[in-house]
């Protein structure tokens, strides 16, 4: 286990450091650069200033030795200052993780309450008609388009009964009730986006479970179904449904970045989006370093999780 | 029929199909999928009218209601009538022909992408599970760590780059045509995964068959053996992945496009579309309904058929519904 713990580790550490370059080497393909953005501000650059600034700033050395550079003071957790806010790139970041990791729990969360029972119920009764009903709903959810699902809850709440706010969440903001309407359609379109999958997995998970011996020895012994399913069966098809929910932690983030860009929640999904727009470069690279950094995470939980409940995974895997 | 597949399950003899064997009670309530049936073929005419009706597009246009792109700011946001089915837009173009023309290039990109995913995704599943040893260690783990990025944010780098940074001159390098490459290109690069780990699981499964051995004793060359002999053999789960991946390209499309990333407008695309409709929600609240009912329906449909096909087509699945009909212990 110790083996197969520092192997997935390095594994993990060198994509991260993999990625750290292919995302340095991309963000400075974005259009315009600092320089020009400076030269376009003030007309009293001249050409020969540009050049200097380039040169001051180590804008004109090649590629590797910038990144380099980067990734020395990266070592040391100085990452710069963000271009719009003027401000430390990581005073910037953090509030912002922490309400991106708000909004995907509680839609996490509220998704599992409904996936749990109704992958349960369908699993239970497999091709029987509530199945199928329970199918074509999961199977919808998981094609639905977030952003259409966000228009179309921002159509029922804020066009037409005009209860919760489409957009505009502010960055000082105390008020725990605006705060809770502000996140109410985030949650709500991330939260129905998820359900689909993780219904579909919970089924799964459940029939292989409840095709395995021991629940027909709790049945041979008499226990109710509802004790059979609850005690026997729930806890050994939740493992799989947990590690799969761990691996498709990127997938949840791509769904919070989407939410948090149209509905104007302060994220970190909105912050890469806006970043990147905005030619903030230092902004857009650690946002997005951050990123990989929690779906790299996640997913070498996920592994390890798997490892610890199948003991074949550690032997399987070269 | 039922016997000999039963019979193939007993040598088959693994865990799954005893399961199928000996059905717990709860199994006992099952029917047949009439249901699925007719929502496979249901879902199949959905697709056909959809690809029918944007195909269409053009004669649609030059019969009922004129040039798609034509200004009409006299006739905004006009609900519909019977020139403009679906009414009109913010600048008073027709909605209807509009949600169709954009329909042609998200679909154009769905399946360019996905062929192309395919085709990546064959290459290196084939080579990996031909090979193995150090070649399928390197190429699994390169897969592995692709599975593991958050895709959408390195998309919107990609689609964020400036072409002509790359030295792609000034005129190409910012064209629409630019655009829709760049789109194909960079979902293709990031979407071959699952096409390449099936295409490996498949080849392994095969390359130590009997079939593959008389090829080689034929004297037929590494490339013939593996495109010629093992290829043909795994194409099914192949066809299935791809199918499903159409669905997840157009859902990719519309995304980055819905975040201005990817076809800018004035060409439509069903995704921006979308933001457009955003922007004037509050005025016309039913724009924002037809072109996600559009990719929802085209998604949903495309993987509903990739659904039934993959239990078509799966063995093993097969079996889990012959044998779970009491018929087979009757008698």
């Amino acid at each position: 286990m110790t083996y197969y713990f520092l192997r997935r580790l390095s594994q993990t550490f060198i994509v991260l450091l993999a990625m750290s370059f292919i995302i340095y080497s991309l963000i400075g393909l974005m259009p315009g650069d600092p320089i020009d953005i400076m030269v376009q501000s003030d007309p009293n650059l001249t050409a020969e200033d540009a050049a200097r600034l380039k040169a001051s700033y180590g804008l004109d050395q090649p590629l590797i030795d910038r990144y380099w550079k980067w990734l020395n003071s990266a070592a040391k957790a100085e990452f710069g200052y963000s271009r719009i806010y003027n401000k430390p790139v990581l005073e910037i970041l953090i509030p912002r993780l922490s309400n991106t990791l708000l909004l995907m729990g509680s839609s996490l969360i509220l998704a599992l309450v409904f996936a749990i029972p109704m992958g349960i119920w369908a699993a239970v009764r497999p091709r029987s008609r509530i199945d199928f009903i329970i199918n074509l709903i999961a199977l919808g959810g998981a094609s639905i388009p977030i952003f259409w699902l966000g228009l179309l809850l921002i159509v029922v709440f804020s066009v037409w009964l005009g209860v919760l706010p489409a957009s505009a969440m502010y960055e000082q903001n105390s008020d725990t009730l605006d705060r809770i309407k502000h996140l109410t359609l985030p949650v709500l379109a991330l939260a129905l986006a998820t359900i689909g999958q993780l219904t579909r997995h919970m089924r799964a998970a459940m029939i292989e479970v409840l095709g395995e011996d021991y629940i027909r020895t709790a049945r041979a012994k008499g226990l109710r179904n509802i004790r059979i399913i609850i005690d026997h069966a729930l806890p050994n098809a939740m493992m799989p449904v947990i590690t799969v929910i761990t691996l498709s932690f990127g997938g949840l983030f791509s769904g919070a970045l989407i939410t948090e860009t149209m509905f104007s929640y302060l994220g970190t999904g909105k912050l890469i989006f806006d970043s990147i727009m905005g030619n903030d470069y230092n902004m857009a690279l650690v946002s997005l370093l951050f990123a990989t950094i929690l779906v790299l995470f996640s997913n070498f939980v996920a592994d390890l999780l798997y490892a610890r409940l199948d003991p074949r995974v550690r032997y399987d895997r070269r | 029929m039922p016997g000999l597949i039963q019979e193939f399950a007993m040598i088959g003899g693994s865990q799954g199909m005893l399961k199928t064997i000996f059905p717990s009670k709860s199994h006992e309530e099952d029917r047949p999928s009439k249901w699925n049936f007719l929502l496979t073929i249901f879902s199949g005419l959905i697709l056909a009218l959809i690809v029918g009706l944007v195909l269409l597009a053009p004669l649609l246009e030059h019969l009922v209601v004129g040039e798609a792109s034509k200004i009409d700011l006299f006739n905004r946001h006009k609900g519909p009538s019977l020139k403009h089915l679906l009414g009109t837009d913010e600048l008073g173009r027709d909605l209807l022909l509009r949600l169709l023309y954009a329909g042609r290039i998200s679909l154009l990109v769905g399946i360019v992408s996905a062929l192309l995913t395919a085709l990546i995704g064959v290459i290196i599943g084939l080579s990996a599970g031909y090979y193995g040893g150090w070649v399928d260690s390197i190429l699994m783990r390169f897969t592995d760590s692709v599975i593991a990025l958050p895709l959408l944010p390195l998309l919107i780098v990609l689609a964020a780059t400036d072409l002509t940074k790359l030295g792609l001159p000034q005129n190409l390098g910012n064209s629409p045509e630019a655009a829709l490459y760049r789109i194909i290109f960079i979902i293709s690069l990031v979407g071959w995964t699952t096409v390449a780990r099936l295409t490996r699981a498949s080849v392994i499964s095969l390359r130590e068959q009997e079939f593959v051995l008389a090829a080689k004793s034929h004297g037929a060359s590494t490339i013939r053996v593996m495109f010629g002999h093992i290829l043909p053999n795994s194409i099914s789960p192949i066809l299935v992945a791809t199918t499903l991946t159409v669905g997840n390209v157009i859902l990719l499309e519309s995304v980055l496009s819905f975040l201005g990333l990817g076809i800018q407008p004035p060409t439509p695309t069903w995704g921006n579309m979308l933001t457009n409709a955003q922007d004037v929600i509050f005025e016309a609240p039913m724009a924002a309904v037809w072109p996600g009912l559009l990719i929802f329906l085209t998604v949903v449909s495309i993987n509903l058929l990739g659904d039934s096909a993959k239990s078509t087509l799966d063995p093993k699945s097969m079996n889990y519904v012959a044998l779970r009909k009491p018929k087979i212990h009757s008698n």
